[in-house]
Protein backbone atom coordinates (compact mmCIF):
# COMPACT_ATOMS: atom_id res chain seq x y z
CA UNK A 1 0.00 0.00 0.00
CA UNK A 2 1.29 3.56 -0.78
CA UNK A 3 2.36 5.67 2.15
CA UNK A 4 -0.48 8.32 4.06
CA UNK A 5 0.60 11.17 3.71
CA UNK A 6 -1.03 14.39 5.86
CA UNK A 7 -0.15 18.28 4.74
CA UNK A 8 0.52 20.60 8.06
CA UNK A 9 -0.15 23.87 6.75
CA UNK A 10 0.44 26.67 8.58
CA UNK A 11 3.12 29.38 9.49
CA UNK A 12 4.12 28.64 12.32
CA UNK A 13 7.58 26.28 11.59
CA UNK A 14 8.50 25.59 14.74
CA UNK A 15 4.70 23.84 15.91
CA UNK A 16 4.80 21.96 12.59
CA UNK A 17 7.99 20.55 12.79
CA UNK A 18 6.51 19.40 16.80
CA UNK A 19 3.48 17.65 15.33
CA UNK A 20 5.18 16.39 12.40
CA UNK A 21 7.95 14.57 14.70
CA UNK A 22 5.19 13.32 17.25
CA UNK A 23 3.18 12.16 14.12
CA UNK A 24 5.82 9.75 13.15
CA UNK A 25 5.89 8.71 16.42
CA UNK A 26 2.45 7.42 16.91
CA UNK A 27 0.95 3.96 16.25
CA UNK A 28 0.29 3.78 12.22
CA UNK A 29 0.02 0.35 10.76
CA UNK A 30 0.55 2.28 7.59
CA UNK A 31 4.00 3.46 6.25
CA UNK A 32 3.77 7.49 7.15
CA UNK A 33 4.98 10.50 5.71
CA UNK A 34 4.36 14.12 6.61
CA UNK A 35 4.66 16.95 4.09
CA UNK A 36 4.96 20.23 5.95
CA UNK A 37 3.75 24.31 3.85
CA UNK A 38 3.61 26.90 5.12
CA UNK A 39 0.51 28.32 2.83
CA UNK A 40 -1.25 27.23 -0.41
CA UNK A 41 -1.22 27.35 -3.23
CA UNK A 42 1.58 24.90 -3.56
CA UNK A 43 4.50 25.62 -5.95
CA UNK A 44 3.37 23.43 -9.01
CA UNK A 45 6.92 21.90 -10.50
CA UNK A 46 7.89 19.66 -7.37
CA UNK A 47 7.04 15.51 -7.83
CA UNK A 48 5.03 15.20 -4.69
CA UNK A 49 3.08 12.54 -2.82
CA UNK A 50 -0.49 11.86 -2.95
CA UNK A 51 -2.11 13.90 -0.19
CA UNK A 52 -4.33 11.95 2.08
CA UNK A 53 -5.65 15.02 4.62
CA UNK A 54 -5.06 18.62 5.13
CA UNK A 55 -4.57 20.38 8.68
CA UNK A 56 -4.32 23.59 8.66
CA UNK A 57 -2.93 24.94 11.66
CA UNK A 58 -4.13 28.11 13.63
CA UNK A 59 -2.25 29.71 16.27
CA UNK A 60 -4.67 31.78 18.27
CA UNK A 61 -1.73 34.10 19.66
CA UNK A 62 -0.89 35.02 15.94
CA UNK A 63 -3.82 36.95 13.66
CA UNK A 64 -0.90 36.26 10.69
CA UNK A 65 -1.29 32.47 10.98
CA UNK A 66 -5.41 32.66 10.87
CA UNK A 67 -5.16 35.21 8.10
CA UNK A 68 -2.69 33.08 5.89
CA UNK A 69 -4.82 30.02 6.42
CA UNK A 70 -7.80 31.93 5.16
CA UNK A 71 -6.21 32.87 2.46
CA UNK A 72 -4.82 29.18 1.16
CA UNK A 73 -8.37 27.91 1.50
CA UNK A 74 -9.24 29.85 -1.33
CA UNK A 75 -6.62 27.78 -3.59
CA UNK A 76 -7.86 24.36 -1.91
CA UNK A 77 -9.62 22.43 -4.58
CA UNK A 78 -13.62 21.34 -3.47
CA UNK A 79 -12.68 18.00 -3.52
CA UNK A 80 -11.00 17.66 -0.23
CA UNK A 81 -13.28 19.06 1.60
CA UNK A 82 -15.51 16.04 1.45
CA UNK A 83 -13.54 14.93 4.53
CA UNK A 84 -10.40 15.26 4.02
CA UNK A 85 -9.67 18.59 5.27
CA UNK A 86 -9.06 19.41 9.77
CA UNK A 87 -8.70 22.81 11.46
CA UNK A 88 -6.33 22.55 14.53
CA UNK A 89 -6.27 26.00 16.42
CA UNK A 90 -3.13 26.00 19.10
CA UNK A 91 -2.92 28.20 22.38
CA UNK A 92 -6.00 27.95 23.41
CA UNK A 93 -4.56 27.26 27.25
CA UNK A 94 -3.52 30.59 27.20
CA UNK A 95 -6.32 33.21 26.93
CA UNK A 96 -4.32 36.22 27.90
CA UNK A 97 -2.10 35.57 24.81
CA UNK A 98 -5.09 35.02 22.40
CA UNK A 99 -5.78 37.57 19.69
CA UNK A 100 -8.07 35.57 18.11
CA UNK A 101 -11.61 34.46 19.07
CA UNK A 102 -12.24 31.01 19.82
CA UNK A 103 -15.88 32.22 18.01
CA UNK A 104 -13.48 32.94 14.43
CA UNK A 105 -12.02 29.97 14.19
CA UNK A 106 -15.13 27.80 15.11
CA UNK A 107 -17.23 29.69 12.01
CA UNK A 108 -14.09 29.23 10.01
CA UNK A 109 -14.79 25.46 10.56
CA UNK A 110 -18.02 25.78 10.04
CA UNK A 111 -18.06 27.49 6.83
CA UNK A 112 -16.02 24.87 4.93
CA UNK A 113 -17.74 22.54 6.56
CA UNK A 114 -14.74 20.40 8.31
CA UNK A 115 -13.90 19.58 11.80
CA UNK A 116 -11.79 21.78 14.31
CA UNK A 117 -9.61 20.32 16.86
CA UNK A 118 -8.21 22.30 19.69
CA UNK A 119 -4.72 21.10 21.16
CA UNK A 120 -1.58 23.05 22.96
CA UNK A 121 1.25 21.95 20.28
CA UNK A 122 3.75 23.33 23.04
CA UNK A 123 2.56 20.55 25.91
CA UNK A 124 4.04 17.47 24.92
CA UNK A 125 1.62 14.74 25.92
CA UNK A 126 -1.30 16.76 24.32
CA UNK A 127 0.54 17.11 21.58
CA UNK A 128 1.18 13.50 21.28
CA UNK A 129 -2.44 12.24 22.18
CA UNK A 130 -3.62 14.73 19.04
CA UNK A 131 -0.93 13.18 16.91
CA UNK A 132 -2.32 9.94 17.59
CA UNK A 133 -5.80 11.42 16.77
CA UNK A 134 -4.51 12.55 13.50
CA UNK A 135 -2.98 9.72 12.55
CA UNK A 136 -6.14 7.67 12.89
CA UNK A 137 -7.87 10.48 11.30
CA UNK A 138 -5.28 9.95 8.38
CA UNK A 139 -5.90 6.23 8.00
CA UNK A 140 -9.40 6.50 7.75
CA UNK A 141 -9.27 9.33 5.10
CA UNK A 142 -6.26 7.63 2.80
CA UNK A 143 -9.06 4.57 2.78
CA UNK A 144 -6.50 2.06 5.09
CA UNK A 145 -9.34 1.54 7.15
CA UNK A 146 -11.60 -0.69 5.61
CA UNK A 147 -15.69 -0.02 5.74
CA UNK A 148 -15.18 3.78 6.94
CA UNK A 149 -14.92 6.52 4.41
CA UNK A 150 -13.43 10.44 4.46
CA UNK A 151 -16.78 11.12 4.15
CA UNK A 152 -18.45 8.71 6.92
CA UNK A 153 -16.31 10.02 9.51
CA UNK A 154 -16.85 13.76 8.57
CA UNK A 155 -21.02 13.07 9.02
CA UNK A 156 -19.59 10.91 12.47
CA UNK A 157 -17.98 13.86 13.94
CA UNK A 158 -20.51 16.50 12.79
CA UNK A 159 -22.87 15.15 15.01
CA UNK A 160 -20.97 14.66 18.19
CA UNK A 161 -18.45 17.27 18.13
CA UNK A 162 -19.40 20.37 16.34
CA UNK A 163 -22.70 21.46 17.36
CA UNK A 164 -23.73 23.32 14.52
CA UNK A 165 -23.82 27.18 15.39
CA UNK A 166 -27.62 27.60 15.38
CA UNK A 167 -26.99 25.31 18.88
CA UNK A 168 -24.18 27.30 20.59
CA UNK B 1 41.23 49.17 75.59
CA UNK B 2 38.03 49.24 75.42
CA UNK B 3 35.98 49.02 72.75
CA UNK B 4 34.12 51.52 71.42
CA UNK B 5 30.86 51.45 71.46
CA UNK B 6 29.59 51.25 67.73
CA UNK B 7 27.67 54.00 66.39
CA UNK B 8 23.86 53.30 66.42
CA UNK B 9 23.12 54.07 63.22
CA UNK B 10 26.14 52.22 61.59
CA UNK B 11 25.06 49.13 63.58
CA UNK B 12 22.08 49.14 62.11
CA UNK B 13 23.36 49.42 58.83
CA UNK B 14 25.85 46.50 59.35
CA UNK B 15 22.80 44.98 60.52
CA UNK B 16 20.55 45.68 57.53
CA UNK B 17 23.27 45.27 54.91
CA UNK B 18 24.42 41.58 56.55
CA UNK B 19 20.72 40.68 56.61
CA UNK B 20 20.05 41.13 52.75
CA UNK B 21 22.81 38.91 52.25
CA UNK B 22 21.45 35.54 51.39
CA UNK B 23 22.20 32.38 54.02
CA UNK B 24 23.37 30.77 50.46
CA UNK B 25 25.93 33.24 49.76
CA UNK B 26 27.12 34.54 53.28
CA UNK B 27 29.97 32.45 53.61
CA UNK B 28 31.32 33.65 50.02
CA UNK B 29 30.38 37.25 50.85
CA UNK B 30 32.01 37.68 54.19
CA UNK B 31 34.94 36.26 53.02
CA UNK B 32 35.45 38.52 49.84
CA UNK B 33 35.08 40.69 52.39
CA UNK B 34 37.73 39.77 54.21
CA UNK B 35 37.21 42.04 57.41
CA UNK B 36 35.99 39.07 59.57
CA UNK B 37 38.51 36.56 60.50
CA UNK B 38 38.59 33.07 60.04
CA UNK B 39 38.35 32.05 63.91
CA UNK B 40 35.71 34.68 64.14
CA UNK B 41 33.86 33.05 61.85
CA UNK B 42 34.44 29.89 63.97
CA UNK B 43 33.04 31.57 66.54
CA UNK B 44 29.33 31.78 65.04
CA UNK B 45 26.98 29.36 65.33
CA UNK B 46 25.14 29.48 61.64
CA UNK B 47 22.57 27.14 62.51
CA UNK B 48 20.83 29.67 64.24
CA UNK B 49 18.08 31.92 63.04
CA UNK B 50 18.83 34.32 60.55
CA UNK B 51 17.97 37.51 62.56
CA UNK B 52 20.49 35.86 65.42
CA UNK B 53 23.39 34.83 62.84
CA UNK B 54 23.35 38.29 61.65
CA UNK B 55 23.19 39.77 65.42
CA UNK B 56 26.28 37.73 66.06
CA UNK B 57 27.82 39.01 63.24
CA UNK B 58 27.49 42.55 63.65
CA UNK B 59 28.75 41.85 67.62
CA UNK B 60 32.12 40.66 66.00
CA UNK B 61 32.17 43.74 63.16
CA UNK B 62 31.82 46.11 66.75
CA UNK B 63 34.60 44.65 67.94
CA UNK B 64 36.85 44.75 65.45
CA UNK B 65 36.08 48.64 65.06
CA UNK B 66 34.11 48.52 61.53
CA UNK B 67 34.16 51.92 59.89
CA UNK B 68 31.41 52.86 57.80
CA UNK B 69 33.83 52.60 55.10
CA UNK B 70 34.44 48.50 55.78
CA UNK B 71 30.10 48.70 55.70
CA UNK B 72 30.36 50.55 52.23
CA UNK B 73 32.66 47.53 50.77
CA UNK B 74 30.93 45.06 52.23
CA UNK B 75 27.55 47.04 50.43
CA UNK B 76 29.87 47.01 47.17
CA UNK B 77 30.83 43.26 47.21
CA UNK B 78 26.84 42.48 48.05
CA UNK B 79 25.85 44.48 44.78
CA UNK B 80 28.36 42.89 42.92
CA UNK B 81 27.10 39.45 43.64
CA UNK B 82 23.79 40.88 42.72
CA UNK B 83 24.36 43.31 40.14
CA UNK B 84 21.24 42.37 38.20
CA UNK B 85 18.91 44.05 40.64
CA UNK B 86 19.84 47.43 39.48
CA UNK B 87 19.24 49.06 36.38
CA UNK B 88 22.51 50.43 34.86
CA UNK B 89 22.66 53.42 32.32
CA UNK B 90 25.97 54.33 30.11
CA UNK B 91 27.81 56.82 29.77
CA UNK B 92 30.57 57.86 27.31
CA UNK B 93 33.00 60.62 28.12
CA UNK B 94 35.20 62.11 25.65
CA UNK B 95 38.84 64.18 25.18
CA UNK B 96 38.61 67.18 23.84
CA UNK B 97 40.38 67.08 20.49
CA UNK B 98 44.16 68.18 21.30
CA UNK B 99 44.31 67.04 24.61
CA UNK B 100 47.38 64.80 26.01
CA UNK B 101 46.95 61.53 26.42
CA UNK B 102 47.71 61.10 30.14
CA UNK B 103 48.83 57.88 31.59
CA UNK B 104 45.87 56.88 34.00
CA UNK B 105 47.00 56.90 37.61
CA UNK B 106 44.01 54.96 39.67
CA UNK B 107 44.65 56.82 42.78
CA UNK B 108 44.62 60.14 41.60
CA UNK B 109 41.48 59.67 39.74
CA UNK B 110 40.33 58.31 43.24
CA UNK B 111 41.69 61.11 45.24
CA UNK B 112 40.11 63.62 42.45
CA UNK B 113 36.72 62.22 42.12
CA UNK B 114 35.86 62.51 45.79
CA UNK B 115 37.57 65.55 46.48
CA UNK B 116 35.43 66.72 43.53
CA UNK B 117 31.89 65.56 45.48
CA UNK B 118 32.88 66.07 48.76
CA UNK B 119 33.56 70.27 47.96
CA UNK B 120 30.02 70.52 46.37
CA UNK B 121 28.42 68.32 49.16
CA UNK B 122 29.50 68.76 51.90
CA UNK B 123 27.80 65.36 53.02
CA UNK B 124 29.04 62.54 50.81
CA UNK B 125 30.19 58.68 51.46
CA UNK B 126 32.38 57.88 48.54
CA UNK B 127 34.18 54.35 48.46
CA UNK B 128 35.67 52.20 46.08
CA UNK B 129 36.68 48.63 45.62
CA UNK B 130 38.98 47.81 42.75
CA UNK B 131 37.92 45.00 39.90
CA UNK B 132 38.91 43.00 37.04
CA UNK B 133 40.20 44.53 33.65
CA UNK B 134 41.62 47.82 35.43
CA UNK B 135 38.07 48.84 36.60
CA UNK B 136 36.92 50.44 39.81
CA UNK B 137 33.61 50.35 41.44
CA UNK B 138 32.58 53.08 43.13
CA UNK B 139 29.67 53.58 45.74
CA UNK B 140 28.66 57.16 46.25
CA UNK B 141 26.09 57.76 49.42
CA UNK B 142 24.36 61.11 48.99
CA UNK B 143 23.80 63.65 51.74
CA UNK B 144 23.60 67.69 51.03
CA UNK B 145 24.95 70.31 53.23
CA UNK B 146 22.69 69.91 56.06
CA UNK B 147 21.62 66.43 55.97
CA UNK B 148 23.93 63.25 56.82
CA UNK B 149 24.71 60.89 53.72
CA UNK B 150 21.80 58.20 53.33
CA UNK B 151 23.55 55.53 53.34
CA UNK B 152 20.21 53.04 51.97
CA UNK B 153 19.96 54.71 48.54
CA UNK B 154 23.34 54.45 47.24
CA UNK B 155 24.73 55.31 43.49
CA UNK B 156 27.22 52.76 41.83
CA UNK B 157 29.71 54.11 39.25
CA UNK B 158 31.97 51.26 37.55
CA UNK B 159 33.91 52.71 35.60
CA UNK B 160 36.37 51.22 33.12
CA UNK B 161 39.83 53.34 33.01
CA UNK B 162 41.13 51.74 30.34
CA UNK B 163 38.06 53.31 28.33
CA UNK B 164 35.35 56.02 27.86
CA UNK B 165 32.98 54.12 29.32
CA UNK B 166 31.02 54.29 33.15
CA UNK B 167 28.30 52.47 33.84
CA UNK B 168 26.03 53.75 36.83
CA UNK B 169 23.31 52.35 39.18
CA UNK B 170 20.06 54.85 38.43
CA UNK B 171 19.83 56.38 41.40
CA UNK B 172 16.24 57.12 42.78
CA UNK B 173 18.08 61.05 43.52
CA UNK B 174 18.25 62.09 40.14
CA UNK B 175 19.61 65.67 40.66
CA UNK B 176 22.86 64.21 41.79
CA UNK B 177 23.65 63.00 38.13
CA UNK B 178 25.15 66.38 36.67
CA UNK B 179 27.59 66.64 39.51
CA UNK B 180 28.59 62.57 39.61
CA UNK B 181 29.54 62.97 35.30
CA UNK B 182 31.32 66.29 36.50
CA UNK B 183 33.14 64.82 38.84
CA UNK B 184 33.80 61.44 36.83
CA UNK B 185 34.76 63.54 33.53
CA UNK B 186 37.60 65.33 35.36
CA UNK B 187 38.89 63.05 37.99
CA UNK B 188 39.40 61.11 34.39
CA UNK B 189 41.17 63.75 32.75
CA UNK B 190 38.08 63.88 30.04
CA UNK B 191 36.54 66.95 28.46
CA UNK B 192 32.82 65.51 28.30
CA UNK B 193 30.56 62.96 28.98
CA UNK B 194 27.10 61.93 27.00
CA UNK B 195 24.31 59.12 28.25
CA UNK B 196 24.30 56.66 25.72
CA UNK B 197 20.75 55.40 25.13
CA UNK B 198 21.30 52.14 26.13
CA UNK B 199 20.60 50.63 29.27
CA UNK B 200 19.35 47.51 30.97
CA UNK B 201 19.60 45.23 34.36
CA UNK B 202 22.66 43.16 32.95
CA UNK B 203 25.72 44.69 33.53
CA UNK B 204 27.86 42.31 31.75
CA UNK B 205 25.75 42.35 28.39
CA UNK B 206 26.08 45.94 28.06
CA UNK B 207 29.98 45.90 28.78
CA UNK B 208 29.76 43.37 26.20
CA UNK B 209 27.93 45.54 23.49
CA UNK B 210 30.09 48.63 24.01
CA UNK B 211 33.56 46.76 23.72
CA UNK B 212 31.81 45.34 21.56
CA UNK B 213 32.44 41.97 22.48
CA UNK B 214 29.38 39.81 21.80
CA UNK B 215 30.15 38.20 18.51
CA UNK B 216 32.66 36.14 20.43
CA UNK B 217 31.67 33.81 22.96
CA UNK B 218 31.12 35.19 26.69
CA UNK B 219 29.68 34.24 29.63
CA UNK B 220 26.47 35.50 31.08
CA UNK B 221 25.23 33.99 34.42
CA UNK B 222 21.92 32.64 32.31
CA UNK B 223 23.44 31.63 28.85
CA UNK B 224 19.61 30.99 27.21
CA UNK B 225 19.92 29.07 24.12
CA UNK B 226 16.67 29.31 21.20
CA UNK B 227 13.03 29.75 23.73
CA UNK B 228 11.77 27.62 21.63
CA UNK B 229 12.74 23.94 21.45
CA UNK B 230 14.74 23.51 18.12
CA UNK B 231 13.53 27.04 16.78
CA UNK B 232 16.97 27.67 15.43
CA UNK B 233 18.38 24.28 15.37
CA UNK B 234 15.56 23.84 13.00
CA UNK B 235 18.33 21.47 11.07
CA UNK B 236 16.87 21.03 7.30
CA UNK B 237 18.37 17.25 7.30
CA UNK B 238 15.47 15.61 9.46
CA UNK B 239 13.72 12.59 8.84
CA UNK B 240 13.33 11.81 5.54
CA UNK B 241 9.73 10.88 6.13
CA UNK B 242 9.11 14.35 6.45
CA UNK B 243 9.02 16.58 3.31
CA UNK B 244 9.17 20.17 3.96
CA UNK B 245 7.50 22.30 1.06
CA UNK B 246 9.06 25.39 1.37
CA UNK B 247 12.74 24.21 2.20
CA UNK B 248 14.15 27.20 -0.23
CA UNK B 249 12.42 29.42 1.57
CA UNK B 250 13.29 27.91 5.14
CA UNK B 251 17.05 28.08 4.13
CA UNK B 252 17.05 31.15 2.84
CA UNK B 253 15.63 32.63 6.15
CA UNK B 254 18.22 30.31 8.02
CA UNK B 255 20.88 31.98 6.09
CA UNK B 256 19.74 35.22 6.53
CA UNK B 257 19.11 34.81 10.55
CA UNK B 258 22.52 33.74 10.76
CA UNK B 259 23.98 36.29 8.93
CA UNK B 260 22.26 39.07 10.93
CA UNK B 261 22.87 37.27 13.95
CA UNK B 262 25.60 35.45 14.24
CA UNK B 263 26.57 32.06 16.09
CA UNK B 264 27.51 33.21 19.19
CA UNK B 265 25.03 33.80 21.87
CA UNK B 266 23.42 37.54 22.02
CA UNK B 267 23.94 40.04 24.58
CA UNK B 268 20.71 39.63 27.07
CA UNK B 269 18.83 43.11 26.81
CA UNK B 270 15.38 42.99 28.43
CA UNK B 271 13.39 45.82 26.21
CA UNK B 272 13.89 48.11 23.23
CA UNK B 273 11.90 51.17 23.48
CA UNK B 274 11.17 53.14 19.94
CA UNK B 275 9.51 56.86 20.29
CA UNK B 276 8.24 58.01 17.20
CA UNK B 277 7.47 61.20 15.85
CA UNK B 278 6.69 61.68 12.20
CA UNK B 279 3.71 62.98 10.49
CA UNK B 280 0.66 60.98 9.34
CA UNK B 281 1.33 59.40 6.15
CA UNK B 282 -1.60 58.39 3.75
CA UNK B 283 -1.74 57.14 0.43
CA UNK B 284 -5.95 58.24 0.59
CA UNK B 285 -6.00 61.66 -0.40
CA UNK B 286 -8.11 64.10 2.24
CA UNK B 287 -7.80 61.99 5.44
CA UNK B 288 -8.78 63.98 8.72
CA UNK B 289 -4.60 63.33 9.88
CA UNK B 290 -4.07 63.34 6.23
CA UNK B 291 -3.76 67.53 6.63
CA UNK B 292 -2.48 67.28 10.41
CA UNK B 293 0.83 69.54 10.74
CA UNK B 294 2.10 68.18 13.61
CA UNK B 295 3.80 64.70 14.00
CA UNK B 296 1.93 61.84 15.83
CA UNK B 297 3.50 61.03 19.15
CA UNK B 298 3.75 57.03 19.53
CA UNK B 299 5.68 54.97 21.49
CA UNK B 300 6.42 51.24 21.02
CA UNK B 301 8.16 48.99 23.74
CA UNK B 302 9.01 45.30 23.22
CA UNK B 303 9.68 43.11 26.36
CA UNK B 304 11.69 40.33 27.07
CA UNK B 305 13.13 37.90 29.27
CA UNK B 306 16.16 38.16 26.68
CA UNK B 307 14.93 40.64 23.77
CA UNK B 308 17.70 39.81 21.65
CA UNK B 309 17.45 35.98 21.48
CA UNK B 310 13.84 36.42 20.85
CA UNK B 311 13.94 38.77 17.64
CA UNK B 312 16.40 36.15 16.35
CA UNK B 313 13.85 33.29 16.79
CA UNK B 314 10.98 35.23 15.33
CA UNK B 315 11.87 34.40 11.49
CA UNK B 316 13.14 30.87 11.85
CA UNK B 317 9.51 30.21 13.99
CA UNK B 318 7.33 32.12 11.33
CA UNK B 319 6.21 34.89 13.16
CA UNK B 320 7.80 37.21 11.01
CA UNK B 321 9.59 37.84 7.62
CA UNK B 322 13.20 37.48 7.01
CA UNK B 323 15.39 40.27 7.59
CA UNK B 324 13.78 41.67 10.31
CA UNK B 325 13.74 45.49 10.40
CA UNK B 326 16.94 47.00 10.82
CA UNK B 327 15.79 49.03 13.67
CA UNK B 328 15.65 46.11 15.69
CA UNK B 329 18.49 44.18 14.54
CA UNK B 330 20.93 47.34 14.72
CA UNK B 331 20.61 47.21 18.32
CA UNK B 332 24.21 45.64 20.14
CA UNK B 333 25.74 47.33 17.01
CA UNK B 334 24.33 50.96 17.86
CA UNK B 335 24.75 50.15 20.73
CA UNK B 336 21.49 51.15 21.45
CA UNK B 337 17.91 50.54 23.04
CA UNK B 338 16.36 53.41 23.14
CA UNK B 339 15.28 55.10 19.57
CA UNK B 340 13.92 58.52 18.12
CA UNK B 341 12.47 58.25 14.82
CA UNK B 342 11.59 61.49 12.94
CA UNK B 343 10.86 62.60 9.58
CA UNK B 344 13.82 62.90 7.95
Amino acid sequence: MPAVVPSLVGTEDALLQQLADSMLKADCTSELKVHLARSLPLPCSVNRPRIDLIVFVVNLHSKLSLQSVEESLCHLDAAFFLGKVAFLATGAGRDSHCSIHRNTVVKLAHTYRSPLLFCDLEIEDFRAAMAQRLVRLLQICAGHVPGVSALNLLSLMRGSENPSLEDL
Amino acid sequence: MSAKEMDETLAEFFRRTILKIPMTEMMTILKTWNFLSENQLQTVNFRQRKESIVQDLVLLCEENHASLNDAAHLDIIYTQFHRHQKIWDVFQMSKAPGDDIDLFDMEQFKSSFKKILQRALKNVTVSFRDAEENSVWIRIAWGTQYKKPNQYKPAYVVYYSQTPYAFTSSSRLKSNLPLLGQALTVASKHHQIVKMDLRSRYLDSLKAIVFKQYNQSFETHNCTTSLQEGSLGLDINMDSRIIHENKVEKERVQRVTQEIFGDYPQPRLEFAQYKLETKFKSDLNGGILAEREEPLRCLVKFSSPHLLEALKSLAPAGIADAPLSPLLTCIPNKGKNYFKIRDK
